[in-house]
C-alpha cells in the first residue's frame, strides 16, 4: 500500500475521532451545565412543541439572522443551503447502493458548490468591507473563511476540471469502514481537498465552527416561557434553598 | 438645556449606523462602590493581591452554573449580525459598544484561560491574557450595557449580551470591584426595604398625602394602605412611584383601579420595592435575597394575589425568575397567575367591565408608547406570546382616543432602551444616558413630526427617570412622559364622583 493511502486513512481515522469525541464532549458539557433561570427571549413559545418549532425556524431558515440583516442572510444561506446540498451528493461516495434521491440530487449538489463558493466569498467580504466587521475579525475567521473555500474549490475543480477516479475513491472510502484499505488514486487535487477536510473536521469542536451544535443549547431559544406556571430550579440552586432549610 | 462636556447627538428621526470611532467613550467609567457596600453584599472590599486568579476562578465558576454563558462564549461567528444593534454603540460610535465586541473583551480571556487554541494559539483566535488594562476594559464597558437584550433578539444563535455583562459585573464583584451605584441600592434595600431608602414613617406620610390629593381632586376617598393584614392583594411597585413624576402619578392610577374593582389591597413597608438590582450585578445570591423579601411580606400580611406596579426590570424578575428564586407560592391563590403586572390587572377589569372611564380627559394629547425593554424581550403578559406588547396599548387605547405607535423596528420586540437601565442610571453616567437614548429620540422624532404625538408612555420607573432626565437635551419637554396608569388616572370615572359636586350645586341652588 503506498505511503499516501496510508497517510490519508491514518488522517481520516484520527479527523472522525477527534470530531466525534469533540463534538459528544461538547454536547456533554452544554447538556450538564443547568440554566439556572428561565431566560427565553420572548415573544416565546408558551409550549415545548412550540420550542421546537422555534428551533427548527432558526436552524433550517435563519429566522433571527433574516431579521437582523438581509444580505448576510442571503450569503449565511447561499453557503450554508449550498453546503448542505453538497453534503448530501457526497453521500454517493460513502453508500453502496446510492439511495436514489443522493442520485437524483447529483445534478443539483454539483452545482451547489459555486453557490456555497460565492456565498463564503461574500461573507469574506463583509470581513473588509463593512468597519463594524472589520472590527471583530481576528486571523482565526480568515483562516477558516480560507479553508472553507479551498475546500470547496478544490472539490469542485475535482468535479468540473480534472476529473477523479470516481470508482477509485469510493473504494478506499468503502475501505476506510473494514478497515481492509484500498490505493487511494494519487490526483494532487482530491488529496489536497481531502487534507484540507480532515483538518476542518479536528478543528470543528475547538472552535466557532460549533455554532451549529451550540444553538440547540442556547437558552434564550430553547426554553418554553412558562416561569409562572412552572417552577424552575436548578440543583446548585436548590441546595441554597436546602442549605437555608436544614 | 444642561451645559454638557459632551456632544449631544443630533437627531434626525431615522437612525443611522455610524462608522466607528474606537475608544470614544473610553473614559467613561462610573465610580467604584466603597469597601462597606461590597462587603455588604457579600464581596470582597478590596482586590486581593491574586486577583488575576481569583477572577479567572470566577469565570470558571460561572461557566459550570451557566449554561448561557458557556454556549453564548462558544458559539458566536462574529457574522456581525448585532453590531448595528444596540443603542450605546449608536449613540456613541464606539465598537466596542457593538455586542459582539463587548462580548469579546471577556471572550478572549475566556478563550486564553479555557480554550486549547487560546491556550496554545492565542494570536491567532484573539485570545488575551488577563491585565489590569482588560480589567479597566471591563469595568468600563460592562457598565455600558443595559442588559436590554435587543442583540439577542437578532443574533441567529440567540447569544444575549445581558448574561454576559451580568457574568462579568458578577466575576469584578468577586474580585472587590464592584459599582456605586448598583451596590448602594442593593445594600439600602437590605436595610431599609427599597432603593430609595424611604422608611416606614415616610411611606406612610406620602401614601396618606395622596388619599388626600385624590380626594380634593375627585371628592372620593379612595385609600393607598400600608402593612394593612388580610388584604387580598400586595401590590409590589418601584420605590420611584411614591414620590417621583411621573411615576406617582402612576401608582395614584393603580389605586384608583383597585378601588373601583373592589378588591382590597395593601403596600408593604418590609417590601417596599419592585426593582431587584441583584440581577444588573447577575449575582443569584443577592437577587435571591431581594426577592425572598416579598415572599415574606405576602406571608406576614396573609394576602392571596401578588401584583407589580410599572417597573420593566423589576417585571422580568417578577415574571420570569420569581417562582424560581422564592416560589413555590402555593400559599397564594392558584386561580391568578403569580406574579401579575398590574396592566394584566386593569385590562381584566376593563374586559369585564368594572372600570368606567371619560376618555376625553386625555383628549390633549396624542400618545405614543414606549416598550420597556425588558418587558418587551424577557417577559410576557396574559396568556399569549407577545402580550406585553398588546395589554399595555390595549389599556392605553381604553383611556385614551389619540394614539399611535413609533416607526416598525423601534418597537416592540425590536424596541429600543431607553438609555438608562441596566444599573446605569447614575449621574455619573450622563454622557452614556444621553447618548444612549438617540435611537428612542430619532423614532420619537419621527413619530411627532408624521402624527403630532405629545406625550410618550411607559411602564418602567427607570424608563421614567431616564427619559425626563434626558429629553430636554434633544428639545423635548420633560412633561411629555407620562406612566400608563397615570392616563388610566386621568380618564377613569370613580364611583360617586361628581355627585359631591352635584349636591354642591344644589345646595348653593337651594341657598
Amino acid at each position: 500500500m503506498s505511503f499516501l493511502t496510508v497517510t490519508i486513512a491514518a488522517l481520516f481515522y484520527a479527523a472522525a475521532a477527534i470530531f466525534l469525541l469533540g463534538i459528544l464532549y461538547r454536547i456533554w458539557r452544554y447538556a450538564t451545565v443547568p440554566a439556572p433561570l428561565k431566560i427565553a427571549t420572548t415573544p416565546a413559545p408558551t409550549t415545548k412543541f412550540g420550542v421546537v418549532l422555534r428551533l427548527f425556524r432558526e436552524v433550517a431558515f435563519f429566522e433571527s439572522l433574516f431579521k437582523s440583516n438581509k444580505l448576510l442572510w442571503i450569503l449565511a444561506i447561499l453557503f450554508h443551503y449550498g453546503l448542505a446540498l453538497v453534503l448530501f451528493r457526497h453521500l454517493r461516495y460513502f453508500l453502496e447502493p446510492v439511495p436514489t434521491v443522493v442520485t437524483l440530487a447529483q445534478p443539483f449538489g454539483k452545482y451547489a458548490a459555486f453557490a456555497m463558493i460565492l456565498g463564503l466569498l461574500g461573507l469574506w467580504a463583509r470581513r473588509f468591507l463593512i468597519d463594524r466587521v472589520r472590527y471583530i475579525t481576528a486571523p482565526s475567521d480568515h483562516l477558516m473563511l480560507a479553508l472553507l473555500v479551498l475546500i470547496g474549490l478544490s472539490g469542485a475543480m475535482t468535479t468540473f476540471v480534472t476529473h477523479t477516479d470516481i470508482v477509485a475513491l469510493k473504494a478506499f472510502i468503502q475501505g476506510l469502514y473494514t478497515f481492509d484499505l484500498k490505493p487511494l488514486p494519487g490526483d494532487p487535487l482530491l488529496v489536497i481537498h481531502l487534507i484540507l477536510v480532515a483538518v476542518l473536521a479536528i478543528i470543528f469542536p475547538y472552535s466557532k465552527l460549533l455554532h451549529g451544535v451550540g444553538v440547540f443549547f442556547s437558552p434564550t431559544r430553547n426554553m418554553v416561557d412558562n416561569p409562572r406556571e412552572q417552577r424552575h430550579v436548578a440543583n446548585w440552586a436548590r441546595k441554597l434553598e436546602q442549605q437555608e432549610n436544614s | 438645556m444642561a451645559k454638557t462636556n459632551f456632544e449631544v447627538p443630533e437627531i434626525t428621526g431615522v437612525t443611522e449606523v455610524p462608522k466607528i470611532q474606537p475608544d470614544s467613550m473610553a473614559h467613561l467609567e462610573t465610580f467604584r462602590a466603597k469597601p462597606d457596600f461590597m462587603e455588604a453584599l457579600g464581596f470582597p472590599g478590596e482586590m486581593p493581591e491574586n486577583w488575576k486568579e481569583k477572577a479567572i476562578e470566577a469565570m470558571g465558576d460561572l461557566l459550570k452554573k451557566y449554561r448561557s454563558f458557556q454556549v453564548f462564549l462558544d458559539a458566536c461567528v462574529k457574522c456581525g449580525a448585532c453590531t448595528d444593534k444596540c443603542h450605546y454603540f449608536l449613540g456613541t460610535a464606539d465598537p466596542k459598544n457593538m455586542p459582539v465586541a463587548r462580548q469579546d473583551l471577556l471572550r478572549k480571556v475566556y478563550r486564553r484561560y479555557f480554550t486549547l487554541a487560546g491556550k496554545f494559539f492565542p494570536k491567532l483566535v484573539g485570545a488575551i491574557d488577563l491585565t489590569e488594562e482588560v480589567l479597566h476594559d471591563w469595568y468600563n464597558y460592562y457598565h455600558q450595557c443595559s442588559q436590554c437584550r435587543r442583540c439577542s433578539v437578532f443574533c441567529p444563535y440567540g447569544i444575549d449580551t445581558a448574561e454576559i455583562s451580568m457574568a462579568a459585573r458578577e466575576i469584578m464583584d468577586r474580585i472587590g470591584v464592584g459599582d456605586k451605584y448598583c451596590n448602594e441600592i442593593i445594600g439600602k434595600v437590605f436595610r431599609i426595604g427599597n432603593n430609595l431608602g424611604l422608611p416606614e414613617p415616610a411611606l406612610a406620610d406620602t401614601l396618606e398625602g395622596l388619599e388626600e390629593d385624590v380626594y380634593d381632586d375627585t371628592g372620593v376617598k379612595v385609600r393607598y394602605p400600608l402593612d394593612e393584614k388580610g388584604a387580598e392583594i400586595l401590590l409590589v411597585t418601584p420605590s420611584a412611584d411614591f414620590f417621583a413624576e411621573p411615576h406617582v402619578d402612576g401608582l395614584m392610577g393603580y389605586g384608583k383601579v383597585f378601588h373601583e374593582a373592589g378588591v382590597s389591597w395593601t403596600l408593604s413597608s418590609y417590601a417596599s420595592e419592585a426593582a431587584n438590582f441583584g440581577m444588573f450585578i447577575g449575582s443569584y445570591e443577592n437577587m435571591r435575597r431581594v426577592s425572598l423579601r416579598i415572599r415574606k411580606a405576602a406571608l406576614d400580611l396573609g394576602v392571596k394575589r401578588i401584583v407589580f406596579g410599572e417597573c420593566g426590570h423589576a417585571w422580568r424578575v417578577a415574571y420570569a425568575f420569581l417562582n424560581t428564586l422564592a416560589g413555590p407560592f402555593d400559599f397564594l391563590d392558584p386561580n391568578y397567575p403569580v406574579p401579575q403586572h398590574i396592566c394584566e390587572f386593569t385590562w381584566n377589569e376593563i374586559q369585564k367591565g368594572t372600570l368606567k372611564f371619560d376618555k376625553s380627559a386625555n383628549d390633549d394629547m396624542v400618545v405614543t408608547f414606549h416598550d420597556s425593554c425588558n418587558v418587551a424581550r424577557a417577559t410576557r403578559m396574559g396568556d399569549k406570546p407577545g402580550g406585553q406588547f398588546e395589554i399595555p396599548r390595549n389599556v392605553i387605547k381604553a383611556v385614551c382616543n389619540n394614539y399611535v405607535d413609533m416607526p416598525e423596528g423601534t418597537i416592540r420586540e425590536a424596541t429600543f432602551c431607553c438609555g438608562g437601565g441596566g444599573g446605569l442610571l447614575t449621574d455619573d453616567l450622563m454622557e452614556l444616558r444621553v447618548k444612549g437614548a438617540k435611537p428612542r429620540m430619532d423614532a420619537l422624532k419621527a413619530a411627532t413630526d408624521e402624527h403630532g404625538v405629545t406625550h410618550m408612555a411607559a411602564i418602567c420607573a427607570i424608563c421614567k427617570s431616564q427619559f425626563t432626565k434626558v429629553i430636554p437635551y434633544y428639545g423635548f419637554d420633560m412633561d411629555q412622559i407620562v406612566s400608563v396608569h397615570q392616563l388610566v388616572s386621568n380618564a377613569i370615572i370613580l364611583t360617586g364622583q361628581g355627585e359631591n359636586d352635584e349636591d354642591e350645586e344644589s345646595a348653593e341652588d337651594a341657598a
